[in-house]
């Protein structure tokens, strides 16, 4: 495998929670507790997990909307999180960000021609008027927009139309990475396949590497060359798509696939216990999963499992149980 | 005769001072005892409205402008609002996306549920606590007794969907109108609370209208479906036959475009354009410009809903999917 | 957001606010145009005649056609007095806001954004800002001010002080405003877009999200340009504020006010009448935009 791309070592993000200021209690709440992912090039490497995982935090830190409290992040062999903003601007021209919500990401404010041509003002100085003018009407052709949209102001476009626009920001920099933050799941179903379908094309035309951040599972499926599973902060199943549909490790993972619902039906006949995540505030000392999981023992819940290789499957999944 | 006939529903919003625009644009629909509806549409096609009206619940100065709906017979439409709210919660109940639209935040589960349970039913406060708890249980909320102090904020997303769905429970009704009750979920939550819906509805025999954007779950839990599209029903069947065999060009590519319906590396078959508001919307046919078999006839009248579908040109059962 | 365009519309729908905006208008143009229009410059000694004093209005018995609302107790038309206390009552209405807006914005928008101890000590100031009225702490300044220097330097400086005492006072106002509109928006996802490309934080806070904040920044404003007339007029009115021979509309109110029991009510009628024209006129107008902008009691979306 060629040298990654992205590279997390140890990862760990904690969010100290507001108290009063005379409380001795410093509560913290664990968003990533130790996640170490390689992205290759030109991959699709997506991150699935439920709301309060810490997917979301993982691209985020990994861009640098986050600080690390601990660990590393490198960027074709450099390490990124801690470097000044000034060596570190030529390194944000390569990496990228798409957000959820294509109703929040645009300053409602601001053109499209202005959204567009911020980037380039900032990471690019030495770029003239009519360079600008001239990226950003490419970025706008590669991503179906239409020239005359630059004059207009958001409101005035559809969902699909300002995910399309945010996704021409995030291009217009010619980024080698993007982190995708649940790019089509605020938008409605027969659109989805639409911004699907461009990221896919973006992919193929400009050998992008993406991070893709989603919680449905039928898109990683489709869309996905390497899945990492996430739960509470840490990455339970690491293993390349086929695999981890066709066979996952994890007890998690398990659940997670079987709750998807189907065309075909059946998922749902019979009722299931409810489970909830653990406090990340108090998160349990073993595993995070052990509360819901069917195969748990004593040792789960006080030795905490390490990501680990899975014999003859390619899989790596961090179980004391899984083979 | 079906337990709910709606016949020709026309929900109008003002726009201006004498203008009126339509929301739904004439939608049938019946609903036998213990049956299981889907209603699938995107944002903004009126499914949601649909059930707002069932309920007489459309906000001023929006209004039901044409047409009956009819409950074992009796007109709601005629009925005086302290009739028809002897009918909505508690022979109709409603569960909405966001439980904190049903829940107050100010009082305990158990208050809002006695409260409920005696606006309409003659029962004494024991009693009333006793049943509360004992359908607390039925949804499967672990320490049903204890839970009953418990305020909304301090259960989490799941439980409170639970907590919503026995208190639409509590007395008895014949039908649910569930207007996507999963989407604020997690997709293992989904499953829980889904699968927790549909053995509810059979074990009481109790009659569904589910909202949704989501296919998927439509297949999991319903026996019938409807799609809708810019305020009109455009294919209504029995929900395998239609997932399996759609003849509506729309509600074919719904499905076409799913991730799941799509091989791995391919592209996802895409339907072009967005639905157009309810504001503009195109002369004949509402999806003629975004339809691969769209004529003449398309663009100057809308077909009539027959069979089950409201097209010129529909798929034939052995085609798969529109050209 | 609401376009400048749908704004109009609403606008020509209100006619209250269209008779508040004709009014307002009105008033403005009358200061602004004081010196050509009014008939005498109350300022020019060399035009007052200590015989014209405390004309009664033209239309009533001793009345000079001169002097169309009749005179003060110094020989000035209460019509061209009005006129220039008017424009001295604006200039320090939008002068005071201007200043504690500019002070209110900045401070705001640093503590939103910055949150933490920052956030902490500003607001905290703020709250013992607003915890001393307004009033008193002018009152105390003037009072020190009017003792410290000779009535002529004061007369000179007495606009200056007020914008600045009442624009100083005032701005926890606006900087509680903009502080929550600030926490509303810094965690929307087009700000982290701006960060992603590592904008400096003084860019993304003037750049991005003040521009957003500013609609319940001109709703705040013309009503505290209301507030800011009336607390001048009440300084005034206690003799701390304008001179009499520099009169707002405040000291008018108060220069005839000895008199209204010996009969000479319009000295301090019609400045009155103005004021509440004034003040009226600017509260509609701000209640107006603050129903126009709030997006809840609004119907549909734009």
């Amino acid at each position: 495998m060629s040298a990654p791309i992205v590279e997390t070592r140890n990862l760990q993000v904690r969010f100290p929670l507001p108290t009063h200021f005379l409380s001795r209690e410093k509560p913290v709440l664990h968003a990533l507790s130790g996640v170490d992912v390689q992205i290759t090039q030109g991959e699709t490497f997506c991150v699935v997990g439920e709301s309060g995982c810490g997917k979301t935090t993982l691209g985020r830190a990994i861009i640098g909307l986050n600080k690390p409290s601990g660990g590393e992040v490198y960027f074709k062999g450099q390490r990124i999180d801690q470097m000044d903003e000034t060596t570190r601007k030529p390194i944000r021209r390569d990496m990228q960000m798409v957000f959820q919500n294509p109703y929040a990401s645009l300053n409602p404010r601001r053109t499209v021609f202005d959204t567009l041509a911020e980037p380039i003002n900032h990471l690019m100085p030495e770029k003239t008027k009519d360079e600008v003018r001239a990226q950003v009407e490419d970025v706008l052709a590669a991503t179906g927009c239409d020239p005359s949209w630059q004059r207009r102001l958001p409101h005035e476009f559809s969902g699909g139309q300002r995910q399309r626009i945010a996704i021409a920001r995030a291009l217009v920099t010619n980024p080698a990475f993007i982190v995708a933050d649940e790019p089509i799941s605020a938008l409605d179903v027969s659109i989805q396949a639409q911004i699907l379908n461009l990221l896919a094309d973006l992919q193929a035309e400009r050998g992008l590497t993406y991070l893709f951040i989603t919680h449905d599972l039928s898109v990683v499926q489709h869309f996905g060359t390497r899945v990492a599973v996430m739960y509470l902060g840490q990455v339970m199943e690491l293993a390349t798509a086929e695999t981890i549909f066709a066979d996952p490790k994890h007890p998690y993972t398990k659940l997670l696939l079987d709750a998807i619902p189907k065309l075909e039906g059946g998922s749902f006949e019979r009722p299931r216990t409810p489970g909830e995540l653990p406090d990340p505030v108090n998160p349990p000392p073993g595993c995070p999963f052990a509360p819901r999981c069917p195969l748990a023992a004593e040792r789960c819940r006080t030795e905490r499992p390490k990501l680990r290789e899975i014999s003859n499957s390619g899989s790596m999944a961090a179980c004391h149980f899984a083979q | 005769m079906p337990m709910l006939e709606v016949k020709d529903l026309h929900v109008a919003f003002p726009r201006g001072k004498k203008d009126w625009i339509e929301a739904l644009r004439g939608v049938d629909l019946t609903l036998e005892k213990g049956e299981r509806l889907g209603v699938v549409g995107e944002s903004g096609a009126g499914k949601s409205m649909l059930a707002f009206a069932i309920l007489n619940l459309i906000a001023e100065p929006g209004r039901v402008s044409n047409g009956s709906i009819a409950l074992d017979g009796q007109n709601l439409l005629e009925m005086s609002e302290r009739q028809i709210r002897k009918i909505r919660g508690n022979r109709v109940s409603m569960i909405f996306q966001d439980p904190m639209v049903t829940l107050n935040p100010v009082l305990s589960i158990g208050t809002q549920m006695i409260e409920t349970l005696r606006a309409h039913r003659n029962i004494s406060r024991r009693a009333a606590h006793k049943l509360c708890v004992q359908k607390l249980k039925q949804v499967a909320i672990p320490s049903a007794e204890g839970r009953m102090d418990a305020y909304p904020h301090e259960l989490s997303g799941g439980l409170r969907q639970r907590v919503v769905i026995a208190i639409a429970l509590l007395t008895d009704p014949e039908i649910i109108i569930a207007d996507e009750p999963t989407t604020a979920l997690d997709v293992t939550i989904q499953a829980e609370i889904m699968a927790l819906i549909l053995k509810l509805c059979r074990e009481n025999d109790v009659a569904l209208i589910l909202i949704t954007h989501d296919l998927g779950v439509v297949a999991e839990v319903t026996e019938r479906l409807m799609i809708m599209y810019a305020g009109k029903c455009v294919e209504t069947g029995r929900t395998r036959d239609m997932i399996a065999a759609p003849h509506h060009p729309y509600a074919a590519g719904l499905l076409k475009a799913l991730p799941q319906n799509a091989k791995r590396g391919e592209k996802l078959y895409q339907i072009p354009g967005s639905m157009p508001p309810i504001t503009n919307l195109p002369t004949g046919c509402p999806y003629h410009p975004r339809c691969p078999r769209a004529s003449d006839i398309c663009r100057a009248s809308m077909p009539p809903l027959e069979g089950g579908v409201a097209c010129f040109h529909p798929l034939e059962q052995s085609q798969e999917a529109p050209a | 957001m609401i376009t400048w365009r749908a704004l109009l519309k609403r606008f020509l729908s209100d006619p209250v606010a269209i008779c508040a905006a004709v009014v307002l208008l009105a008033l403005i143009l009358m200061a602004v145009l004081a010196p050509v229009l009014a008939p005498q410059n109350p300022y020019d000694l060399m035009q007052l005649d200590i015989m014209d004093s405390e004309m009664p209005p033209s239309w009533q018995p001793g009345g000079d056609p001169r002097f169309l609302l009749g005179t003060d107790t110094q020989g000035r038309g209460v019509l061209s007095t009005i006129m220039y206390g008017t424009g001295i009552s604006l200039l320090i209405g939008v002068g005071a806001v201007l200043l504690s807006g500019v002070l209110g914005i900045t401070l705001g928008l640093i503590a939103g954004y910055k949150g933490g101890g920052i956030d902490a000590f500003l607001m905290r100031l703020a709250d013992i800002q607003m915890s001393l009225s307004t009033l008193m702490i002018a009152i105390i300044a003037l009072a020190l001010f009017q003792a410290a220097f000779d009535a002529n330097v004061y007369a000179d400086y007495a606009i200056i002080m007020l914008i600045v005492i009442i624009g100083v006072a005032e701005w926890p106002k606006f900087a509680r405003t903009v502080r929550s509109s600030v926490l509303g928006e810094k965690n929307k996802e087009y700000v982290d877009a701006a960060r992603v490309i590592g904008l400096p934080a003084r860019k993304v806070m003037w750049g991005h999200i003040l521009p957003n904040t500013l609609t319940p920044v001109m709703v705040i404003s013309t009503i505290q340009v209301a507030e800011a007339i009336m607390t001048e007029a009440a300084l005034s009115f206690l003799g701390l504020g304008m001179p009499v021979d520099r009169p707002s509309l405040g000291s008018l109110i108060r220069s005839g006010f000895e008199f209204v029991f010996s009969g000479s009510t319009w000295i301090t009628f019609y400045p009155a009448l103005v004021l509440i024209a004034l003040i009226l006129a600017l509260n509609l107008l701000g209640d107006w935009l603050r129903d126009v902008m709030n997006p809840k009691l609004r119907r549909g979306d734009d």
